[in-house]
């Protein structure tokens, strides 16, 4: 069993490697609009489908179809702002809370109802199968996952940290009041947040795609896995959001191979309820509390 | 003062009244139950619908209560009906034993999880209940699903018997129905009971504003535990008199989309009320029935109704309804005064409030470093500083909302410094807010007796009493006209009367004001100056924050002053007004050039 660890802990980082995409996407939208987004997983859903659409049914080539897809989502992003949190918005986070979670009902039920449950094969970005590395067989497809994620990342990082645009997202996430007050249009702001949260999980979607299948199911369960991700992590805390999709990957892939296959969604939820009880802060910290 | 006398005063008559405001409901209730017992055919399609409805409705009014009264989400109330349908399934088909044994440890399993998660993830925000119950959700179904031996897995549970009791025949179609309905009623005429109650209210206090219910005496964790087990409790009984009417039972009618479900039906009729969630089940489970074109989409128009309800009619339809017929009418009739107001206030030597060397650091701010503090009974002291000098923050901490960084803490000779902001307001400790928390979801009456059934007050425990000492403290502030008004309807610095109302209501030792005068105008901070000067004269004992120099001079009898988490100065008004410290830090010059 033991020389199994390193292809493991591969696969692992490769499958993290999407939580952390999402989560990533879901933690922008608790700091930028205080949002929890229970239909973030749908992004990646769509994202996916979309890639159905436009390589399967519409026959365009792959590479045209990944970056329409994910233009797509950007807009979808904004789309989704404007009907479950725009009108809500000012009525605490409840209401908008359920109105994620109807939105997420609502989108998996009309993919449900136009593509069936069965699911839909999405070929991998790349024709070559992988390569071996040291005994580990590194498959193209999550190469690419890992590589892209951690570009993704790093580009966030400088956008983020240098440029004006980065800057005025910060200022928005921690004070929207102060931050309107110096000028930074915080509705567009928010808006970005949405559309580019939309874009990353589509991205994770379609990175995904071609390891899972395409099925209207995976975006209730990678929701979850980005909310355990979350809490892993510190709920609010972006590195805390990439270290703990990272984390709950690793342990889900050694906790199928060597605990139990039919519950390997389980141990996402035994470590989220572990996290809850012994340290409800997370790995790093929860970032936002209620100032009395 | 003296209980007897407010033993024998009069109890108002609206509130009375008030508590009959559910009675059309209720009727329209027994009207269902009537004619569904008398018209429904003892078998087949419309008796299957009716039960259906009957038992659904048992689960929906748990969301009622963990979602509308406590404001905490659960999706996972169709696993809850699950367990308690497997219990019943179970029990009865495998294990052999009685009905009611079966139905009984199907809520058992039921309850435990529910207060096995509520432990687990309440101590947190509301999307961790949201996502653990979501969690709990797949895993209920997974196991259900998964492990055969116990559960037959995917193939379910057949041939369920219903009870039999000699003589009563339970086991008929009818029969069967109207315990379903009898139940229902129960369990309707219970919620909605429950929502006038001390722990409904408690509840609802809870949904509007924690930190607020905490200062209020409410133990909001345990509130909060025992509105989700309620829920789990409801759902396992509704899932386990499913199992009986419709004798099999599978994995996936208790799956995922099954809890949205019964979400989308507490929401349509309206999650404040057992009757709206009556409401809501009855039309999701006839439509269906009438849209049947809807087959492939209708979760997917339950999910648009989701939002579109959230959006339009918050209140769902039954609150739609009753807030439009709402009438916030005065309430008549005299009430004896606050005991407070026996009183005749002098102060005394004797301490009151004691704190020494209090710190609290926020990483490397120190935003209090050492600071002591006492208040003498029945004296009105003032916390005074610039601008972030931690002000604030020493209420915080001496309330118990901040753990402190070092210090002691004690209220009356008791130390409270490791007690929780709930367990000191029982000890006496009461206070307001800068930013008003106020429960916007309740009427100004509801939010006083929160304040009057504070535990350890000696009326907490007396219902009528905590009705006529709420009216007391809104006879004190001026606001008795507005006794059954949604109190986010009152005007900003009324509402501040309402809070210092909840606080003079819970008959404190000890009074915390957080800047009262923020906020209000040149009238109201006159009219706020009067009101404490009234509080003082009755003796009781006062620590208040502002910034108002004139309404701090018109009141205080000591003064302590803040800059930068120090002490700087502490005495009597002239002396500590005339300090040159304090006249530096509030001008921000150097002391010499102050003083000359």
């Amino acid at each position: 069993m033991l020389e199994l660890v390193p292809q493991l802990l591969f696969t692992g980082l490769g499958i993290g490697a999407i939580y952390a995409l999402v989560a990533l996407g879901f933690v922008l939208l608790i700091r930028a609009a205080n949002v929890v987004n229970f239909a973030q997983g749908e992004f990646s859903m769509l994202g996916a489908y979309l890639m159905v659409i436009l390589s399967g049914a519409l026959g365009l080539p792959y590479l045209l179809s990944v970056p329409l897809a994910i233009a797509a989502m950007a807009a979808f992003g904004v789309l989704f702002a404007g009907a479950t949190y725009w009108p809500l918005r000012h009525r605490g986070q409840l209401p908008v809370i359920i109105s994620t979670i109807g939105a997420s009902i609502f989108l998996s039920n009309i993919v449900l109802a136009t593509y069936g449950p069965s699911p839909e094969v999405l070929p991998a970005l790349f024709d070559s199968p992988g390569l071996e590395l040291g005994g580990v067989f590194m498959d193209s497809q999550y190469i690419a996952i890992i590589v892209i994620t951690a570009l993704l990342v790093l580009l966030q990082f400088l956008i983020f940290e240098r440029t004006l645009l980065g800057k005025k997202l910060q200022a928005t996430s921690q004070d929207k009041e102060m931050a309107s007050l110096l000028g930074i249009p915080v509705a567009v702001m928010v808006l970005i947040t949405f559309s580019y949260s939309a874009a990353l999980g589509g991205i994770a979607g379609v990175l995904v795609a071609p390891i899972l299948f395409v099925s209207v199911g995976m975006g209730a369960l990678i929701s979850l896995k980005a909310f355990a991700a979350n809490i892993i992590g510190g709920f609010g805390n972006i590195p805390g959001a990439i270290l703990g999709g990272l984390a709950l990957g690793v342990v889900e892939t050694f906790g199928a191979a060597f605990i139990s296959v039919p519950y390997k969604d389980a141990i996402a939820f035994a470590l989220l309820l572990l996290f809850l009880l012994v340290r409800p802060q997370g790995l790093f910290g929860e970032k936002i509390s209620e100032k009395a | 003062m003296s209980t007897t006398a407010q033993a024998s005063a009069v109890a108002p008559a609206a509130p009375a009244a008030d508590t009959w405001r559910g009675l059309p409901g209720l009727a329209l209730a027994v009207a269902a139950v009537v004619a569904a017992s008398t018209f429904a055919p003892t078998s087949g399609y419309i008796l299957n619908i009716v039960m259906q409805a009957a038992t659904y409705a048992i689960g929906v009014a748990g969301l009622v209560v963990v979602l509308g009264y406590c404001g905490q989400i659960s999706l996972a109330q169709a696993a809850f009906f699950g367990l308690g349908a497997y219990g019943v399934g179970l029990g009865t088909a495998d294990f052999h034993l009685p009905f009611f044994v079966s139905l009984l440890l199907g809520i058992a399993v039921a309850t435990s999880f529910g207060v096995a998660l509520g432990l687990a993830s309440l101590r947190l925000g509301g999307h961790y209940l949201a996502m653990v119950t979501i969690s709990f959700q797949q895993i209920v179904t997974l196991v259900l699903t998964n492990w055969i031996s116990l559960t037959h897995g995917p193939d379910g549970v057949k041939s369920i018997p219903r009870p039999s009791l000699p003589g009563l025949e339970l086991d008929r179609g009818d029969r069967y129905l109207a315990l379903c309905l009898v139940t229902l009623m129960a369990v309707t005429w219970y919620a909605w009971r429950l929502k006038t109650s001390r722990l409904g209210r408690a509840m609802q206090a809870v949904r509007d504003n924690e930190i607020a219910a905490s200062t209020c005496g409410i133990d909001v964790f345990r509130t909060k535990v025992l509105a989700f087990a309620i829920s789990a409790l409801l759902g396992g009984l509704g899932g386990g008199l499913f199992a009986g009417a419709f004798s099999y039972i599978s994995p996936d009618q208790f799956a995922f989309g099954e809890s949205i479900v019964l979400l989308t039906m507490a929401l349509l009729g309206g999650v404040q009320s057992p009757f709206g969630a009556l409401l809501g089940t009855t039309l999701l489970v006839l439509l269906p029935e009438w849209l049947r074109f809807l087959r492939n989409i209708y979760l997917a128009v339950y999910g648009a109704a989701v939002i579109l309800i959230m959006v339009f009619l918050p209140d769902g339809l039954w609150g739609f309804v009753a807030n439009r017929l709402r009438r916030a009418t005065p309430i008549e009739g005299a009430v004896p005064p606050l005991p407070l107001l026996s009183q005749t206030g002098a102060t005394s030597s004797e301490a009151a409030l004691v704190i020494t060397g209090l710190a609290k650091h926020f990483g490397g701010l120190k935003a209090l470093d050492g600071v002591d503090l006492t208040v003498r009974r029945g004296a009105v002291h003032a916390l005074i500083g610039p601008n972030g000098s931690g002000k604030t923050t020493f209420i915080n901490v001496a309330t118990g909302l901040y753990r402190p960084t070092a210090g002691t803490i004690q209220l009356a000779g008791q130390d409270l410094t490791a007690a929780p902001a709930h367990e000191r307001t029982r000890r006496g400790l009461a206070r307001t807010f800068q930013n008003i928390r106020v429960f916007r979801g309740m009427t100004v009456l509801e939010n006083v007796m929160i304040g009057a059934e504070r535990p350890g007050n000696d009326i907490a425990e007396q219902p009528v009493l905590v009705v006529s000492r709420a009216l007391a403290a809104l006879d004190f502030v001026g606001l008795r006209a507005d006794a059954n008004r949604l109190v986010g309807t009152l005007s900003y610095g009324h509402q501040r009367y309402v809070e210092i109302a909840r606080a003079l209501a819970g008959n404190p030792h000890v009074l915390l004001l957080d800047e009262p005068a923020a906020g209000l105008n040149m009238t109201e901070k006159h009219e706020l100056g009067l009101l404490l000067r009234r509080l003082k004269g009755h003796g009781l004992t006062i620590l208040i924050v502002d910034h108002d120099m004139n309404l701090v001079e018109q009141v205080a009898d000591h003064i302590t002053v803040l800059n930068f988490g120090r002490r700087i100065a502490d005495g009597t008004p002239r002396e500590v007004l005339t300090n040159p410290d304090v006249i530096a830090a509030y001008l921000g010059e150097p002391r010499e050039n102050a003083v000359a």
